[in-house]
Parts: C-alpha cells; sequence; structure tokens
C-alpha cells in the first residue's frame, strides 16, 4: 500500500537532519563534558542557530504537495477512534487500537513537535539579537528555550526508539510504500478505506 | 465507520496551547529561574550522580572554549611573558608566580549568558603587582592578554588592569586551575562578565591603545563591568 509520496519523504528527511543537527550541536553546547571534547564554540553557535532558523522550511516548502496538505489535515484532527486510541494505551488494553492513517500518538507528538519548534525559534531568535529586547525577555527565553530542548530531546528520542523497534514503519518513510498486513495491524481503518474505494475518500487522498 | 481526518482540530489546539505557553514561560522564566536554581542548588548538594548537574540551571560552571581542543601545559612548562610597553620585559614560570605576594578573592562568577557561581575562591597574583614589577613607560594606555589556546584573547585599560580584583589567577577552589578551567594560569578580572577572565593566559602585553579581544569582535562589550554593560542588570560582582 502506498503510505508516503517522495515530496512527503523528503519533507521528512530534511527536517529529520535539521532536528538531529540542532539536538547535537545543542548537546555539544550545553553539556559540559561534550563541550570540553570539541570546543569551537563559535562554529557550534552558527551552525545551531541556522539549522533551527530553517527547520520549519521543509513543512512550509512542502505546503505545495497535496498529498501532504491531506496528511496535515488528518493529523490535525481527532476522532472518536483516537480517543479510543488513546483510552486503550493508558489503560495498557493489549490487542489492536483503532487508528487512521495516523494513530493518535503520531497525531499529538507530530502537533508537540510543530508548536516545540515554533517556541523554540522564537525564544532562540530573542537570544541570537540581544538587542531586539529587554533583558527581562532574554531571561524569560532563555528558560524555556532550556527546559523545552529537555522535552523535545527526549520525545524525538522516543520517536526514534519507536521506528527503531517498527521496521516497517521505516520501510513506509524509505519506500513510500507498506504491506497490507502491517497497515490492518497498525492502522486498520486506513487499510479499511483502502479496501473500499467506494466509500468517501479523505480529502486529496490518493484513490489509487 | 468514524471517517479520519474529521473531529476536533485537537493538533491546532496543541500547537496554539505550546505557543501560548511559550509565551507565559517568556513572561514568567526570569522569575521561575531563580526559583528553581534555588532548588536545584540544594538537589544538587546532596546528588551523588551529577546528573542534576545537566539540567537547565543546575549549578556550577559551564564550559565555554573557542578553541578546538582543551590546550594542556604542564606546571613545569608554562611561562607567562610581559612585554610591550615596558621598561623590564619579563617570563614568569608558575613557580615565580606563586613566589610573589599571593591575593585570595572570593566573589560571584557571573557569564554574559546568564548563569552565575556564587562565592568562589580565585587565588593568585595582582595584575598590578607584575605591572609594578614591569615598570609601565609612560604613554601606555591599555593591556592585552593572549592565550596558549591560540586563538582567544582579552584587553584591559590600565586603569582597570590596576584594581585590586584584577588577578593572574593559578588557584580556583583553594585548587591549582585545572585545564578545563584554563589552567595552570588564568586571569580573574572579578568585577566584569566572565568571558574577560581569559583562559590559558600566556601573555600580558602593554599597549598605547586598547585592542579589542575575542568576543568583542563579536558585539560584546569591551568594558565588562556586571550589570552595567552587555545590557545585562545582574547584581555587580566586585
Amino acid at each position: 500500500m502506498r503510505r508516503f509520496t517522495p515530496a512527503e519523504r523528503w519533507i521528512h528527511r530534511v527536517t529529520a537532519a535539521l532536528m538531529g543537527t540542532a539536538i547535537v550541536t545543542a548537546a555539544f553546547l550545553y553539556l559540559p563534558a561534550l563541550a570540553e571534547l570539541v570546543g569551537r564554540r563559535r562554529l557550534l553557535v552558527t551552525v545551531h542557530e541556522w539549522s533551527g532558523v530553517l527547520l520549519p522550511l521543509p513543512l512550509l516548502a512542502g505546503l505545495v504537495s497535496r498529498a501532504y496538505r491531506a496528511d496535515l489535515g488528518r493529523l490535525n484532527r481527532f476522532g472518536v477512534h483516537d480517543r479510543r486510541w488513546i483510552g486503550r494505551v493508558l489503560r495498557r488494553v493489549p490487542g489492536p487500537r483503532p487508528a487512521g492513517k495516523f494513530n493518535a500518538g503520531q497525531k499529538l507528538y507530530a502537533a508537540f513537535v510543530a508548536g516545540a519548534v515554533l517556541v523554540m525559534l522564537g525564544t532562540g531568535i530573542v537570544m541570537w539579537f540581544p538587542s531586539l529586547t529587554p533583558l527581562v525577555w532574554r531571561t524569560g527565553s532563555t528558560f524555556v528555550h532550556d527546559w523545552l530542548a529537555l522535552v523535545i530531546g527526549v520525545l524525538v528520542a522516543g520517536h526514534v526508539w519507536m521506528a527503531v523497534r517498527d521496521p516497517e514503519a521505516r520501510r513506509g518513510l524509505r519506500t513510500g510504500w507498506v504491506s497490507r498486513a502491517w497497515a490492518r495491524r497498525e492502522h486498520p481503518l486506513w487499510e479499511r478505506e483502502h479496501r473500499a474505494p467506494d466509500t468517501r475518500q479523505a480529502p486529496g487522498d490518493d484513490p489509487r | 465507520m468514524v471517517e479520519d481526518g474529521e473531529g476536533a482540530p485537537v493538533g491546532r489546539r496543541v500547537v496554539l496551547g505550546m505557543l501560548g505557553l511559550g509565551a507565559a514561560g517568556v513572561a514568567a522564566g526570569g522569575y521561575l529561574q531563580n526559583g528553581l536554581d534555588n532548588l536545584l542548588a540544594s538537589i544538587a548538594s546532596k546528588d551523588p550522580t551529577g546528573l542534576s548537574g545537566l539540567l537547565p540551571g543546575g549549578g556550577g560552571f559551564r564550559f565555554y572554549s573557542v578553541s578546538d581542543s582543551i590546550p594542556h601545559r604542564s606546571d613545569a612548562a608554562y611561562r607567562l611573558t610581559v612585554d610591550g610597553l615596558v621598561e623590564h620585559p619579563a617570563t614568569y614560570s608558575l613557580a615565580q608566580l606563586r613566589a610573589m605576594r599571593p591575593t585570595r578573592l572570593v566573589r560571584d562568577v557571573q557569564c554574559v549568558t546568564g548563569w552565575r557561581v556564587p562565592h568562589y575562591a580565585f587565588t593568585g597574583v595582582r595584575l598590578s603587582d607584575l605591572l609594578d614589577a614591569a615598570g609601565v613607560k609612560p604613554g601606555a594606555k591599555a593591556l592585552r592578554f593572549t592565550c596558549f589556546d591560540g586563538v582567544y584573547s582579552e584587553s584591559l585599560t590600565l586603569d582597570q588592569a590596576r584594581r585590586p580584583d584584577m588577578l593572574v589567577a593559578y588557584g580556583m577552589d583553594d585548587k591549582p586551575v585545572t585545564a578545563a578551567h584554563g589552567g595552570p594560569v588564568r586571569l580573574y578580572a572579578a568585577p566584569m562578565y566572565f568571558y574577560k577572565s581569559a583562559k590559558w593566559l600566556s601573555g600580558i602585553t602593554v599597549t598605547d591603545q586598547v585592542i579589542p579581544g575575542y568576543w568583542e569582535h563579536y558585539g560584546y562589550d569591551v568594558d565588562a563591568w556586571v550589570g552595567r554593560s552587555n545590557g545585562r542588570d545582574d547584581a555587580p560582582t566586585s
């Protein structure tokens, strides 16, 4: 089954590369043990600033893709099945959980990262250009930037951990295709959409 | 069957909520960080793992260097040269510096990026003693400091350098200065932001004008008084 178009896969790759660069440079700027290892503070700061500023661009550029806009629409909306998915995860109910093309966890992760990138961008720019804002803003921005960075680090690590445990999900992002069996197990509602071409398609969805 | 892609726009709400929380955090962050600093400092004092040092504001020094690695120089190989507009250019070994009149200062250390280490002891020789020994020539206005990392440099005016709280330091926390902290000998400019306290000090040149140091080429103030420069209002350190 077709899961992602080439445009979507490239958006993900470029975003991942920029996010990885921002996180790695942040670690080397922030953790004394790593900072002592490499030094070169000015270079790291420059790389960190630019990877952060460029981070929203793949997403914005991707808006020209109809398939990508459609997937953003799916990520945005929470149906009844998403609430049931969360309920089952929280109550640790074993077995399959109802999910469309993206499960509720993926939707929440996407929304959180989108918001976090914007907050990091705003607070980062305040720190980058100290003459623009009064000191209290800079102190507050540093506070938000530091603590949110920790949260992002933990969540991105979790995101990567989930991917490591699911080769088929990775194949979907590498090749664009996944097996029907995997889709039935992980995203049963999406698989059902594709089984019944007569039922109404989600907006912008590829009918193939 | 429920259509995927319909329902409440939770994603948008999460993004907008994050933006709201971010703005609230910026507004309240200064006060929150102060409270957290105190909390974390009390946790860190009882934390045998050292993990609390990884949290924002977890206390202690942060390592900043602009060169590619920590330069190492043994106590025996260390030399400090004093030259420029002086009557008696000189080269000091670490032992010679230790033999001079020592000064011990306990002050807060304030970094221009915001972190502050309270009540920290530095031991060393007053810059003014070195200048008196060298005999400053008329026309001298400033000092230029160079470092054996090969990259960093700093400056002070002659008047600033003659203050009693400007040291060529060989001790931090009553122990030798470690290589990571800029040992065996570093500058300690107590009343100024910590970027003035150049690590790995190897040369003092008396000049007829101020030659701005490394970070000052990138917009940091040359006269880096804590609380009165770089757009900050921290409590003065000395």
